[in-house]
């Protein structure tokens, strides 16, 4: 059978589809991450319509077009913005290009292959919000896109699209380059600005403090995903109304997903937000055309490794975010991770567990000792060691780091209903939580599994618990 | 920001909490303790442990925060106890144990240990842990004081925390990532911080060790009581412990006016002098060129007799407790002839200014918002406490400093506004400041910057003056004319002293200074400063030189002016601890009690007098100052008024208005002490400012100041600081420097007044062009032998050969 | 094993002023760190430490929180395969191991000819590729053990367009004196941009 979306070649993964594009629209040119080419196919004129008139009304365009933040939380961009307050200054853009989250591969595609859209997004933003400071953080790992976006840099640069008195006008921006060197946890915009400091990624507290408010050295900070503001040059081209039309009321436009795992067809596709749903997007023709060999469907992640996992009992969901909450998982970052009926089951969740224990920052005590101890406990269920007790501790010590219920998918199969989205945690961010989310499916999903992988309990060694020593005066307050 | 209290509910009870409070101080307030591991009160929070989760309500039901992060807001619903509370709790504890070592029993934390403490009273005692657990080698030494075991450290950076945030030295730092993190140094790179053993102090666990206490003993051993840091004139407010006689450890109080709990290593570890198996234990007589033990009856009536109808000169009082001051003044005052006296070594300032100078308190200096001027030393290293409440408040509080020091100091990298003019030209620096203006540079300060100075300081917002001595090889006299300009032009500014000497307030305050009597009275027949009582000696003008405690041989800037005095006057009778350097030279040696091992007060900078305590018993036959005295006075038959302690406070009480106020009876429970009254029915008036002499176009001006880690008698009889003391160079500006075309370490000579002296050369970048800087007191050269005591001045020539 | 060369100090200087505060070129100037010498070098953290005005020890601290920077010499080459969920679901782990076999090394070391070093890696935003791997953070996409032996082959014989360790982008971003706006410290900063409509104008 022949499926009906064309693959691009030179963007790998990319999928065209029949959803209308508005970010992945270059993709198909093997130049079209070239000045030339941008300028060619209507490069810089939403620029051009922005400087047109005020920064407060390409705010409201863009405030009014309802652009969900592509970077995870699905906050909308211009309600975002309008949360500095007024008259602090400076001001800073940060653009958060780190893009790690398993399962998710988009912004990548977005630098590599189409710079100067990310770059004239980020400076409609800076004229919406009076900015004079950009910073466009880029993933170390990502050698290709971060020569991309300085080639594109160097070139706005020199062609008057960046910089001082930007096409002529006052307007003027200064878009710094910057590179990340390895830590998913930087990803999180509060760590990204650690980071952008020269600190350690580790993530600051908030509330008190969001990034409008408290940001980068301290000032009103817009942290942006690059899916994000690559959408704002569609926007002032074509209008907001345009926009809406696109997508659905509370979810406009459109989004990329990254499908990966046990489709025929795996890839990254640009589909309608808020319509378009799991099944089609699995098993559409256009899209991935089913499960691979014939295989059936288990289980996927919906949306990035951070999410709840869903069955099959939940495909007919939309991309909405206000429909998936209450089914027990969340969208994240538009990366759908899928496994057939061979997958086993413990190992996939210990791959996810792995990498979230691996990547703590190390501050928050649940989640730098919680997350490694439920790697080291599920790591010897999966090798066989494991006992009936490692099944209860795993979920324990998972409750250290989010107390309360936890959040799954209905299963008809167990008879399970859903526990909506979100959790309580301990933790300052979401990569503790996010070390227990996998476990906690994948338990509660397919227990079956993990009783079969067990074996009857051992007696606790001695020796483990505190001594008891003389009390005196307690010293380090 | 308004100051309406901001009420929530906590635990289902109404609450009264400040604006901007954070919850786990509200609670605390309260008589709620919510348990805690990183949080420090005189720390910015950083939410790390989690610890202190609790229920917070905002109208959108229960979810859980970290209270240490958290301000009260109006009508917060507050529980710390729910189930959901103790669950986190338990698994919070369960999750810090899991990699803990579990070494109690060998731990110097053990017993005193929140994480044990807290385990107890939150935790499930247990643990399920089985896997191997974290490793590392077990303490390694990141400084000469402080030892690292990084297996039982729990990561709430505290102590990495304190040296940035609070002591500006980061040096420790966590390192890797994740389940990996740990707290070290960068390889060879010490924290040789003036503040480490703060770190020890405030670590929740026993991973942080001071090399002092190491084993020393076990908290159920220890006695303490609360007494005040005899180190320096800041008076930080200390714990002392003991263990069987001896002192073991010092740990700072927190009290809210001096130190907020915070003290310098060399308060902290300095009890270690006390313990010195170098103390004097009993009189000691000179029998030619040896000495001889006596009985302590003996030497008592041989000190009444020196005295007696005796010409007699002082050095010395700073390092008695204000008991022993008053004492040994009652005593002087009933001699026949006048005994001229200085707490000072020419090495402070005109009395009459510390004295008649509306006083400032720390508090005040630091208050948010206003202005800080310094004129003297680098506070880090003579009141390095002081430094830290300013550190905070130019970090924190928006205070601005302006800084008129011979060197750019610590604390510039924080000041508003630095200037360093050269040796004798501060005063006149200063006058153009009071001016508003200059037409030209002053010492090296460009009109720009002066024009600085006078908008900050004309800007309205409070000023205090700090001022001590930066410069020995400057006359006191130059640093007494810039406080008299700014104050002139500033009528409302205040003053802080930092003069560093123990307790030289209470000396000053006592009389221990020329031109005053005690409570700082007017007394213009006694005008002898030590440099002129040491002139006297050395002219045959003296009979008696009696030393309170004081080297001047070493202490003070002009050596040779000691040496011919010690070398021509007859009798030299001496109070102290050690046998110091002058101890040697002296006639008659007494041993005298030290710092706790007797029970008395102590008077700090701001005029703060808070209690000393004994913890310990003195050695031999060593007694308290003030009883010594009573003694002598015995013997001469003569009756100072008291024969103890609460007879001596009441006469002091009585016959010194400053502290006619003060209620003896409360002292020891509080931990911010009492200030006595510094009005004074005078002002300071001040004289023409001195005119530095011009400068010569081929030399340079000498700065000799001081560092924390000297020679000093104090650090090097306590064995874990002597090592720290430095080798002494000649530090120049980069300019100097490379004009000078040497290496750095490179020998150059030194020509002053006819003589010509070797030394080691450093580029400093603190240094102004034109100056030149030796510090005084460390090993390998004595500046002293570069100064004296008429000059003005003094100008160095340098040559690469 | 050293400090930053006079040229590299010339950039240095050049991507800290592109910041409002040093510190913020901390991350970047580690990268030129190891781009000269293939690995992060104490001395050249010390050096850097000079650079920005902070201690050694914050460098190191900053330095070490990073997967990317390597404290201890490494192969010309670092192969990271991904062993993260998308990647393990398709073979991950049977490349890793055959990816050690071929080598000779176990993940984590670097081969004796000091040309590649192996390593276990996290999702490289790849998934739809899976499994794939990068040499030198550039992507290697659905690696078969056979593709695994044609690549080491190719780097071994000096092919491939493949930079040695410690080159991220080969281009680096410039930003022409006349056209920058020029990074001011934030407390430096007293109002909006000069091109800001004030409130009254635009509304
Ligand atoms: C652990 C963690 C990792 C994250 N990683 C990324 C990321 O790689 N890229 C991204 O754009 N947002 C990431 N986010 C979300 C950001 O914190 C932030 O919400 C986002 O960049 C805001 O941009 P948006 O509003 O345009 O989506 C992450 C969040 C968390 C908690
Ligand atoms: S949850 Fe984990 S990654 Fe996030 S701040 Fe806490 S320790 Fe760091
Ligand atoms: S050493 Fe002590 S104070 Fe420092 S982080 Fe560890 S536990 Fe906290
Ligand atoms: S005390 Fe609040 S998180 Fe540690
Ligand atoms: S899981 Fe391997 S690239 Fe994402």
């Amino acid at each position: 059978m022949t499926l009906s979306g064309t693959a691009v070649p030179h963007a790998a993964g990319f999928i065209v589809n029949e959803t209308p594009r508005i970010v992945t629209s270059r993709f198909d040119d093997p130049q079209g991450y070239a000045i030339e080419r941008y300028l060619a196919t209507g490069g810089y004129e939403g620029l051009k319509a922005a400087l047109a008139t005020s920064p407060d009304a390409v705010h409201a365009e863009v405030r009014d077009a309802t652009v969900l933040g592509r970077g995870g939380a699905g906050f909308p961009a211009g309600v975002k913005w309008g949360f500095m307050p007024k008259d602090v200054w400076p001001r800073y853009l940060v653009v958060n290009g780190d893009e790690s989250e398993p399962g998710t591969y988009k912004d990548r595609l977005l630098m590599e292959r189409d710079p100067h859209q990310l770059i004239e997004g980020c400076l409609i933003a800076c004229y919406a919000v009076g900015l004079s400071q950009c910073f466009l953080y880029i993933r170390g790992e990502m050698a290709l896109a971060q020569e991309r976006v300085a080639k594109a840099l160097n070139d706005a640069y020199a062609a008057g699209f960046v910089g001082k008195n930007i096409l002529g006008t006052d307007f003027s921006v200064d878009i710094v380059l910057h590179w990340g060197a390895g830590a998913y946890v930087v990803g999180e915009e509060t760590a990204l600005i650690e980071s952008l400091e020269g600190n350690r990624g580790m993530p600051r507290l908030k509330p008190p403090f969001f990034p409008a408010a408290i940001g980068l050295y301290g000032q009103p900070t817009i942290v942006n995903n690059v899916e994000t503001l690559a959408n704002l040059p569609w926007i002032l081209n074509n209008g907001a109304a345009a926009y809406k039309q696109i997508g659905t009321e509370t979810s406009p436009g459109t989004r990329m997903v990254a499908v990966s795992g046990h489709v025929k067809r795996p890839g990254v596709y640009e589909i309608l937000n808020g319509v378009t749903t799991f099944r089609q997007l699995l098993f559409d023709d256009q899209y991935c055309g089913g499960m691979r060999d014939g295989r059936t469907l288990k289980a996927f992640v919906p949306g990035g490794g951070s999410a709840p996992w869903f069955l099959p009992d939940q495909l007919d969901l939309p991309f909405e975010g206000s429909q998936i909450g209450p089914q027990g998982s969340m969208l994240g970052s538009g990366a759908v991770m899928v496994m057939d009926d061979t997958t086993d089951i413990p190992q996939a969740a210990h791959s996810l567990t792995r990498f979230y224990a691996h990547e703590s920052c190390g501050k928050c005590v649940p989640c730098r000792e919680g997350g490694t101890w439920l790697e080291r406990i599920l790591g010897r269920i999966v090798d066989g060691h494991g006992t009936k007790r490692d099944l209860a501790l795993l979920l324990e010590v998972g409750r250290s780091i989010c107390p309360g219920d936890f959040p799954h998918a209905a299963s008809e199969r167990l008879g399970l209903s859903a526990v909506p989205f979100p959790y309580q945690m301990t933790t300052i961010c979401f990569v503790g939580p996010s070390a227990f989310a996998p476990v906690h499916s994948a338990l509660t999903l397919f227990p079956e599994e993990f009783a079969a992988r067990v074996s009857e309990d051992e007696p606790i060694p001695s020796g483990t618990s505190v001594p008891v020593v003389l009390k005196g005066v307690s010293v380090g307050d | 920001m308004t100051d309406t209290p901001v009420t929530i509910t906590l635990n289902g009870e109404t609450v009264e909490c400040r604006p901007g409070e954070l919850l786990i101080a509200a609670a605390q307030r309260a008589g709620t303790y919510v348990p805690r591991f990183c949080y420090h009160e005189r720390m910015k929070p950083v939410g790390m442990c989690r610890m202190c989760l609790v229920d917070v309500d905002m109208g959108r039901g229960p979810g859980l925060q970290p209270s240490c992060m958290v301000s009260v807001a109006e009508g917060m619903v507050v529980d710390t106890e729910s189930d959901r509370v103790k669950q986190v709790q338990e698994g919070v504890l369960e999750l810090l144990l899991a990699n803990h070592p579990l070494d109690c029993p060998v731990c110097d934390k053990g017993g005193e240990c929140p994480l044990q403490d807290q385990t107890m009273a939150y935790g499930p005692g247990e643990s399920r842990f089985i896997e191997e657990k974290r490793h590392y080698e077990k303490p390694i030494a990141i400084s000469d004081l402080v030892y690292l075991d990084r297996e039982r450290c729990i990561l709430c950076d505290r102590c990495t925390r304190f040296a940035k945030d609070v002591a500006g030295d980061p040096l420790i730092h966590f390192l890797d990532r994740g389940n990996e993190t740990q707290v070290n140094t960068f390889p060879d790179h010490p924290f040789s911080s003036y503040f480490s053993g703060n770190t020890v102090q405030i670590c929740p666990v026993g991973a942080l060790t001071a090399e002092p206490y190491r084993f020393k003993a076990r908290p159920w051993d220890l006695e303490e009581n609360e007494s005040t840091s005899t180190v320096d004139a800041t008076g930080s407010r200390v714990a002392l412990q003991s263990s069987r006689n001896q002192l073991v450890r010092v740990l700072g109080v927190d009290s809210d006016a001096v130190n907020w709990g915070w003290l310098s290593d060399k308060e902290r570890f300095g009890y270690e002098a006390t313990q010195s198996d170098h103390r004097l234990v009993e009189p000691l007589f000179r029998s030619e060129t040896e000495f001889v033990p006596g009985r302590w009856n003996d030497a008592v009536s041989r000190i009444a007799r020196d005295l007696d109808g005796k010409r007699v000169g002082v050095l010395g009082g700073a390092r008695l407790p204000i008991e022993g001051q008053f004492a040994w003044s009652k005593l002087l005052d009933t001699l026949p002839n006048r005994a001229y006296r200085d707490a000072q070594l020419d090495d402070g300032l005109p009395a009459g200014v510390v004295l008649g100078l509306p006083r400032a308190s720390i508090a005040d200096a630091c208050a948010k918002g206003g202005v800080v001027v310094i004129i003297g030393p680098d506070l880090k290293e003579e009141l390095p406490t002081l430094f830290l409440r300013l550190r905070h408040a130019a970090t924190e509080d928006g205070v601005s400093i302006l800084e008129l020091t011979p060197r750019a100091t610590s604390l510039g990298t924080h000041a508003a506004l630095s200037l360093h003019p050269l040796a004798g030209t501060v005063g006149q620096v200063a006058a153009a400041i009071a001016a508003g203006t200059s037409s030209q540079a002053v010492g090296g300060v460009e009109p720009a910057q002066i024009e600085a100075a006078a908008a900050l300081l004309a800007s309205g917002r409070p000023i205090t003056i700090i001022g001590g001595r930066g410069n020995l090889a400057e006359s006191g006299q130059y640093t007494a004319d810039a406080i008299g300009s700014l104050m002139a032009a500033h009528p409302d500014a205040t003053f802080l002293p930092a003069l560093r000497r123990g307790n030289i307030h209470g000396a000053l305050e006592l009389g221990f200074t020329p031109g005053f009597a005690p409570g700082g009275v007017l007394d213009h027949d006694d005008v002898l400063d030590a440099s002129a009582i040491l002139e006297a000696a050395a002219a045959g003008e003296l009979d008696t030189l009696v030393l309170l405690g004081s080297d001047p041989i070493v202490d003070h800037p002009d050596r040779a002016l000691v040496e011919r005095a010690f070398d021509r006057v007859g009798n030299v009778v001496a109070v102290d601890l050690f046998m110091t350097e002058s101890c040697r030279r002296s006639d008659l040696v007494v041993p005298a009690a030290g710092f706790g091992e007797v029970d008395g007060s102590f008077l700090n900078l701001e005029g703060r007098l808070s209690p000393l305590q004994a913890k310990v018993t003195p050695p031999g036959q060593a007694r308290p100052d003030w009883m010594i005295a009573v003694e002598i006075a015995m013997s001469a038959m003569t009756d100072l008024g008291f024969i103890d302690l609460d007879e001596l406070r009441r006469s002091l009480s009585s016959s010194v208005q400053s502290f006619s106020a003060i209620d003896w009876s409360m002292l020891n429970s509080q931990d911010d002490g009492q200030r006595i009254d510094l009005d004074r029915p005078w002002t300071p008036e001040f004289a023409d400012p001195l005119v530095a002499p011009p400068v010569d176009g081929y030399g340079l001006r000498l700065v000799v100041d001081r560092k924390l880690w000297d020679l000093g008698t104090m650090v090097q009889h306590a064995p874990s600081l002597a090592h720290l003391a430095g080798e002494a160079s000649l530090g120049l500006s980069t300019s100097d420097f490379e004009r000078l075309g040497v290496e750095e370490g490179g020998v150059v000579s030194i020509d002053v007044a006819g003589a010509t002296h070797r030394l080691a050369v450093r580029r400093n970048r603190d240094l102004p062009r034109g100056a030149a800087q030796i510090p005084f007191r460390l090993t390998g050269f004595d500046p002293g032998v570069l100064l004296t005591a008429d000059r003005l001045v003094t100008e160095i020539r340098v040559s690469a050969n | 094993m050293s400090r930053l060369t006079s040229a590299n100090e010339i950039i240095a200087n050049e991507i800290i002023a592109r910041y409002p505060r040093p510190k913020s070129a901390l991350i970047p100037l580690l990268h030129l760190a190891q781009e000269q010498d293939g690995y992060v070098a104490e001395d050249a953290m010390e050096h850097l430490a000079e650079l920005v005005g902070v201690t050694p020890a914050e460098v190191l601290g900053t330095c070490s929180f990073y997967e990317m920077f390597k404290l201890h010499p490494v192969g010309t080459y670092v192969i990271n395969v991904c062993g993260t969920m998308s990647c393990q679901l398709l073979g991950a782990d049977e490349l890793i191991h055959h990816a050690e076999e071929r080598l000779g090394i176990r993940v984590g070391d670097t081969t004796s000819d000091g040309l590649f070093t192996l390593e276990r890696a996290e999702c490289q935003a790849a998934c739809t590729e899976a499994p794939c791997l990068q040499v030198n953070y550039r992507h290697e996409y659905r690696v078969t053990p056979d593709d695994f032996d044609a690549l080491v082959d190719t780097l071994a014989a000096g092919g491939g367009d493949v930079p040695p360790h410690g080159t991220l982008s080969r281009v680096r971003q410039h930003i022409p004196a006349n056209r920058s706006v020029g990074a001011v410290p934030p407390e430096q900063v007293t109002g909006p941009p000069p091109w800001l409509p004030s409130a009254e104008e635009s509304t």
